[in-house]
């Protein structure tokens, strides 16, 4: 116990020292998250709304071919701008995305309206362009709104109801609260959180290990009257307690900075309170085991701080499999999910920002489990620094 | 006290120490003098409990480093190959860090290190952190992070290397000093005359094997070589193949 003290009150003073770990721990994996959240946020907010009260510029070939309708989408707020000189440029302008959209009214129209018969109205676009699909619906849209309100007319004129064309009155009704749908977007929130926490150890980790190896202390260290597992115990304890501590920073940055995002404008009311904040830790916290762990093991095998630094980078990545795997196959959370490390913490805080009453047999199988992992690792860690082979 | 009996280490086919024997008594400098190579650091390791060897056996004041390493190890000092210190630490607290984890009594420990930085007369620098130090600041400091405790034995794996003139000479002087404390000292070494100058007894290591041990007199006599140089060269040729 002396030992494990000693070497995690070294570790925590070496690496307060130590520039590289104060950056990683202190301010980028706090910072990374709220910031990139806002710009994100800040970037779907002018997507969404700037989309229907500005009017959107539309090229369209042979506007002279249907007047009628050229003045309807121009009072639907559709710019009409000349479009390519020829259908052949048109699609090839689509295709090389000089054009989003391009509508097509071939010579034939009016003469085919007046005869009753559809009348063709082409839309070039292309469905691989995501930029792109919001202006060809909005195109198509108005085009279709032109084609019910002649189909009313016709009706209207042969005395027939228009009410005839609508059998059926479909109403959509949402359910989703607004915290719920802010839940969407506020998904990946665990990963940064969680990326915040695994980079505030991630320098200790590897310093303890490969770095010990590397300034050649590691030796001298092993040299003492002290068991091996004690002195990993404490490494991984410190990296720990970076790691805890760059969370809760990270937490605490994104309560505050979440008043500066326009997610009411949104539909959204994440439910980010300080209770939430203290809630979160407390579950996510375990998952600093699994993280200092995982690193210090990884780092076990390699030779040098840099190689280290590649190899425990991947374990950054790891915890996003288990997220984008449940994201990709919107699965409910369950009690057998909450044993997974990093998906149990993910499927908790997504419950809690949508304001869901908090499943305490959930938050203890993920703590509870996170934590057995986390052990199980640490095991491994001991066992891998009896080997002779440590020292290479 | 530090005996060694027929020791043997093999890593996969390399056979670096093949019966190894010898005895290095308290109040003597023993040095273990080989070419690169040789199985010296092995050996060394062997005693201060980082490997663990194939056969044979070795124990530091009658402990045994293979049945109980951790008691083997509280009874020496060591200064492995190339240590490193802490750069964020200052030189006190890098002493201190393994004063703390030799388990001394925590009232005990700053006048230990305060003692060793006597000893040592490493004061200028105690109190600065170690990035940057010179290489001989960082033996020196190696060294009383080593001896804080006041072990009986104390084992050296090539400590002047790379130490310019006036570095190695406190080396050494502090070398006899912890032979006039009645200490058992054990180093490693290649160079001959450094070990002639220095100690006691000296064992020859050659291809995993002890070509001779015997006093520096001992040494020529037996070779029948008048200049040291030759006469190591000798004895090595005594267990190696000549190619």
């Amino acid at each position: 116990m002396k030992t494990i003290r000693s070497v995690f009150a070294k570790e925590v003073t070496d690496n307060f020292r130590d520039r590289r770990t104060l950056m990683s721990a202190l301010l980028m994996g706090p910072l990374f998250g709220p910031i990139l959240f806002a710009f994100v946020i800040n970037l779907s907010v002018k997507q969404s709304l700037s989309d229907a009260s500005e009017p959107l510029d539309l090229p369209v070939i042979g506007r002279e071919n249907a007047p009628n309708l050229i003045n309807f989408l121009e009072s639907n707020n559709i710019n009409i701008v000349d479009g390519p000189a020829s259908r052949e440029e048109a699609l090839a302008g689509v295709s090389n995305g000089e054009h989003d959209v391009v509508v097509v009214i071939p010579e034939s129209f009016g003469k085919d309206l007046a005869d009753m018969i559809p009348a063709t109205v082409e839309v070039i676009t292309d469905q691989a362009n995501r930029q792109a699909e919001r202006e060809t619906r909005r195109a198509t849209r108005a085009l279709r709104d032109y084609g019910q309100e002649l189909a009313v007319m016709r009706l209207t004129l042969r005395g027939v109801s228009p009410l005839v064309m609508r059998p059926l009155n479909i109403d959509e009704v949402d359910v989703s609260t607004p915290s719920g749908r802010s839940a969407i977007l506020l998904g990946m929130l665990s990963y940064f959180f969680l990326f915040a926490l695994l980079t505030g150890g991630m320098n200790l980790a590897i310093d303890a290990t490969a770095g010990e190896r590397e300034r050649g202390s590691l030796e001298p260290l092993i040299c003492l009257p002290v068991k091996r597992d004690h002195l990993i115990f404490g490494k991984i304890l410190a990296a720990c307690l970076f790691m805890a501590i760059s969370l809760s920073l990270s937490l605490t940055c994104f309560h505050f900075s979440l008043k500066f995002m326009p997610l009411q404008e949104l539909g959204m009311t994440p439910n980010f309170g300080p209770l939430v904040v203290l809630q979160a830790f407390l579950f996510l916290v375990p998952f600093a085991l699994v993280g200092a762990s995982l690193m210090t093991l990884v780092a076990s095998f390699t030779r040098s701080f840099k190689e280290a630094q590649t190899w425990v980078s991947v374990v950054l990545l790891a915890p996003t499999l288990p997220i984008l795997i449940v994201s990709i196959l919107m699965v409910r959370p369950s009690t057998a999910l909450m044993f997974v490390p990093s998906l149990s913490q993910h499927l908790l805080l997504v419950g809690l920002i949508k304001n869901e009453p908090l499943n305490m047999l959930h938050v203890a199988v993920s703590v509870g489990g996170t934590l057995f992992i986390g052990a199980l690792l640490t095991y491994l860690c001991a066992r891998l620094y009896r080997r002779e082979g440590l020292l290479g | 006290m530090i005996r060694v009996d027929r020791l043997h280490k093999y890593f996969g086919e390399i056979k670096a120490v093949q019966g190894v024997s010898f005895t290095a008594d308290n109040g003597k400098i023993t040095g273990l003098l080989g070419p690169n190579g040789a199985g010296k650091s092995t050996t060394l390791r062997i005693l201060y409990t980082v490997l663990k060897p194939d056969s044979g056996t070795a124990t530091i004041d009658g402990v045994d480093v293979v049945t109980d390493s951790l008691a083997a190890r509280a009874r020496i000092g060591t200064l492995p190959h190339g240590s490193g210190l802490y750069p964020h630490l200052t030189a006190r607290e890098n002493i201190a860090y393994y004063a703390k984890l030799y388990g001394m009594p925590k009232d005990t420990i700053d006048g230990a290190v305060q003692m060793v930085i006597d000893q040592l007369d490493i004061n200028d620098f105690a109190d600065r952190r170690t990035k940057g130090f010179s290489h001989g600041q960082k033996t020196k400091v190696s060294l009383a992070r080593s001896l804080v405790h006041g072990p009986q034995n104390v084992i050296l794996d090539e400590p002047s290397t790379g130490l310019d003139v006036m570095a190695t000479r406190s080396l050494r002087e502090f070398i006899r000093e912890l032979k006039r404390a009645g200490k058992c000292v054990l180093f490693s070494s290649h160079v001959m005359q450094e070990v002639a100058a220095l100690c006691d007894e000296i064992v020859i290591i050659a291809s995993g094997q002890v070509a001779l041990h015997d006093t520096a007199d001992g040494i020529r006599s037996a070779t029948g070589c008048d200049d040291l140089e030759d006469a190591f060269v000798k004895a090595i040729r005594m267990v190696e193949p000549v190619a």
